[in-house]
């Protein structure tokens, strides 16, 4: 067999997944082997490449290109144009948002340039369902060096002496969490992967299960063989398919390969993973009540102490630990605490992967060391806001985090900078809000999110954000008094404090940010009842101008209820008491006779 | 598939499987490595370009020498193809034309090896402009 001369690399992850990336890996083939090239160039599909925005993505190597918005029908111009003539395919490369101009590799693009991959190392980089690949990339060397030259305590010290923090939005020590759960006698023990994943917006851990899993299975073989466990177990939610069908192959792979099971690396050290499936609880995502689900019980947080690590799953010690910190460990155990500590800031070591959505060009995933600024995230690697908008703010953590803004942009991103600033980590997900955005919406979106979500056990959390969620309701219908502010804050605050878990501690913290950072527009709201985004649409009216109208009928005639009136030729007239305000006549008027007001 | 039962083992399966990846993580930092592009345009193919590609990537890897080998387009020197490009890592990239199978042993021998330049260079008579300056 000749070796193969280059590589094309398809991305598999679940955005170009649904844009048809397998009929571009099938045609890709079809095509090589119609030009007998099948034995020169291969074709593997990866995990996500991060870059959403522009999928599904074809990377050729070991040239770099970097093809976006490949369709299948493009499949044959690769090859004909690129693989065989050697020509880039210019119409499929990436351009430059700001200089327009198409960029011939990936390792000119800002997108990359400012990153550094540790968790996502081989996310868009190996076959997710080929161990062989992993293995190739240093993969289970960690798990064999622990093994074999390692004991327990030196593995515990190690992570605590990287300073690594629980990338699921607690920031807690990786490290001390192990230790506990190790101090804990029993007889059994487990070790449990958190991959229920619930944040809007945060696709984080789904790509990394989805690119990599064996990087978090050798992790939790490893955190077994530290606190002393021969399970364990992956808490993934059920609408995460692609994730679980990549997990249920690499688990056989790794028992095939003897990487899992009895008497790992000829050690007494025994070890196997099984899945547990979750139904998409955003409170499960809190340890407790993930154990909770798990045991088959309701998904609802009791209150700690007891901790996990003392009484968890079936009442035995559990050591619960996020999939994107599993996906690190690897690398902190192969190149050594004093690296991973080297990078980040003082209190916050190693890189962060963030997802980032909204009004942002260049929408994926990203994986950034901690210190880097909001600033470089959004403009320079994020590529700026969509459409040439003006930035307003970026919700951090989620529907538990705030709202940060403008004068934040450079504010180094850490775990205490961010709470620092009236936010939080959270597990990553980044959402960026235009001038089009109203806070009072904004704030009302998430909290529609966490009424939803909220188990419902304790009073605060069940009645306190319903009652939240109506006000900030009322405001943006133009029914709030300017006492509702206060009641607003004095609420959240009730609520964060009497809370029974993160869910309800933290939800009330958009409100409460948003309501910080945009005072005037929450004031304009309830005083002026006006929104001044244009979000609001009880606080809108459209207006006709007379001086304009030249009375052509035709937003009369495009009012689906009516609200026009006015005779041919002559000056038309809104009623707002009927009026809708769905916009059908402001886009219909070709002279500009009608305005928002 | 034989389990893995040492540390050895998945050394031993490492090696094996490295190869594999070659492509991809030479990309990585194609800067520290030799880079050979070879002209693939009309001209340099019928000229047998080809056969020349294939022997680079062939011995390149027979004689140990870490290295990309990728196609480009046509460099301009029609009269010289096969022509190709070598780039050391840290050097400027050199230009060699007429390049049969014979001149391809050279150029890794001599050229990439030890640094010695071979007869076929064909020197830079051209400005590249730059868009971003």
């Amino acid at each position: 067999m000749s070796k193969y001369s280059m590589h094309l690399l398809v991305c598999g992850g679940t955005g170009c997944h649904a844009a048809e990336s397998d009929a571009i890996v099938c045609n890709l083939r079809d095509e090589l082997e119609a030009k007998v090239l099948t034995d020169k160039v291969q074709v593997i599909k990866t995990g996500c490449f991060g870059f959403c925005e522009k999928g599904p993505i074809v990377k050729v190597m070991p040239d770099n290109t970097f093809y976006v918005q490949v369709k299948p029908e493009d499949t044959q111009t690769i090859i004909d144009e690129h693989i065989i003539k050697g020509r880039k395919v210019t119409r499929l490369l990436f351009k430059d948002p700001s200089t327009k101009e198409a960029v011939s590799d990936s390792k000119h693009m800002d997108f990359y340039k400012k990153q550094m991959r540790i968790a996502l190392r081989n996310c868009g980089f190996i076959n997710p369902e080929n161990i062989d690949e992993y293995i190739a990339r240093d993969g289970y060397q960690a798990l064999g060096k622990v093994l074999t030259e390692m004991t327990p305590d030196q593995v515990i010290r190690e992570i605590k002496e990287s300073g690594q923090r629980g990338r699921g939005g607690g920031g807690f020590s990786t490290g001390l969490k192990w230790e506990l759960a190790k101090k804990s006698v029993s007889d059994e023990k487990y070790v449990v992967c958190n991959a229920d994943e619930g944040d809007p917006g945060a696709f984080m851990d789904r790509s990394v299960l989805e690119g990599d899993p064996h990087s978090v299975l050798e992790a939790m073989a490893i955190c077994g063989y530290c606190i002393g466990s021969s399970t364990g177990l992956i808490y993934i939610r059920a609408e995460y398919p692609l994730a679980i069908q990549r997990l249920k192959i690499a688990i056989n792979q790794a028992r095939e390969n003897g990487l899992l099971g009895n008497n790992i690396f000829g050690t007494n050290f025994s070890f196997d993973i099984s899945l547990k499936y979750g139904a998409g609880a955003f409170v499960c995502g809190e340890e407790t009540a993930l154990i909770h689900s798990m045991e088959g019980l309701r998904g609802e947080p009791t209150i700690k102490p007891p901790f996990p690590a003392e009484s968890g799953y079936l009442g035995k010690p559990t050591n619960v630990n996020n999939v994107e910190t599993f996906a690190s460990i690897p690398a902190i155990i192969l190149k050594g605490a004093k690296w991973y500590s080297s990078i980040g800031t003082e209190k916050s070591k190693g890189t962060k992967v963030f997802a980032l959505a909204g009004k942002i060009n260049n929408v994926g995933l990203i994986e950034v060391p901690m210190g880097t600024t909001l600033r470089e995230v959004i403009f320079e690697i994020g590529g700026g806001i969509k459409n040439g908008k003006k930035f307003k703010g970026v919700q951090t953590g989620g529907p538990s985090g705030g709202c940060l803004t403008e004068k934040h942009l450079d504010t180094p991103i850490d775990f205490d900078n961010l709470i620092a600033a009236g936010s939080m980590m959270g597990s990553g997900a980044m959402i960026v809000l235009d001038e089009d955005d109203c806070m009072v919406s904004m704030a009302k979106f998430f909290l529609d999110f966490t009424v939803e979500e909220s188990c419902g056990k304790c009073a605060p959390c069940r009645i306190g954000n319903k009652r939240l969620h109506e006000l900030l309701g009322q405001i943006c219908e133009g029914k709030g008094k300017i006492q509702d502010l206060d009641r607003l804050k004095n609420m959240s605050v009730v609520i964060k404090d009497t809370s029974l878990c993160g869910l309800g501690q933290s939800s009330p913290n958009p409100v409460l940010s948003m309501m910080e950072n945009f005072r005037d527009e929450y004031l304009a709201h309830v005083t002026d009842k006006k929104c001044p985004a244009g979000q609001c649409k009880s606080l809108m009216k459209y207006i006709i101008n007379a001086e304009n109208c030249v009375g052509c009928t035709a937003c009369a005639r495009v009012c689906p209820v009516n609200a026009i009136t006015g005779e041919r030729k002559e000056v038309h007239l809104i009623n707002q008491e009927i009026c809708i305000k769905c916009g059908a006549c402001y886009e219909k008027c070709k002279f500009d006779a009608i305005y928002i007001s | 598939m034989s389990k893995i039962t040492s540390l050895a083992d998945l050394n031993k399966r490492r090696e094996e499987m490295k190869t594999g990846l070659d492509i991809r993580t030479k990309a990585l930092d194609p800067e520290r490595i030799v880079q050979v592009k070879v002209s693939m345009a009309t001209c340099g193919i019928a000229s047998g370009a080809k056969t020349i590609m294939e022997f680079f990537l062939e011995h390149l890897d027979r004689r140990n020498v870490s290295a990309v080998v990728t196609q480009t387009g046509c460099m301009g020197y029609c009269y010289a193809e096969p022509t190709i490009e070598v780039k050391l890592p840290g050097q400027y990239p050199v230009v060699f034309g007429y390049v049969d199978l014979k001149r391809a042993d050279q150029i890794i021998e001599k050229y990439i090896k030890t640094g010695e330049l071979v007869d076929g260079i064909i020197p830079v008579n051209y400005q590249i402009i730059d868009l971003k300056e």
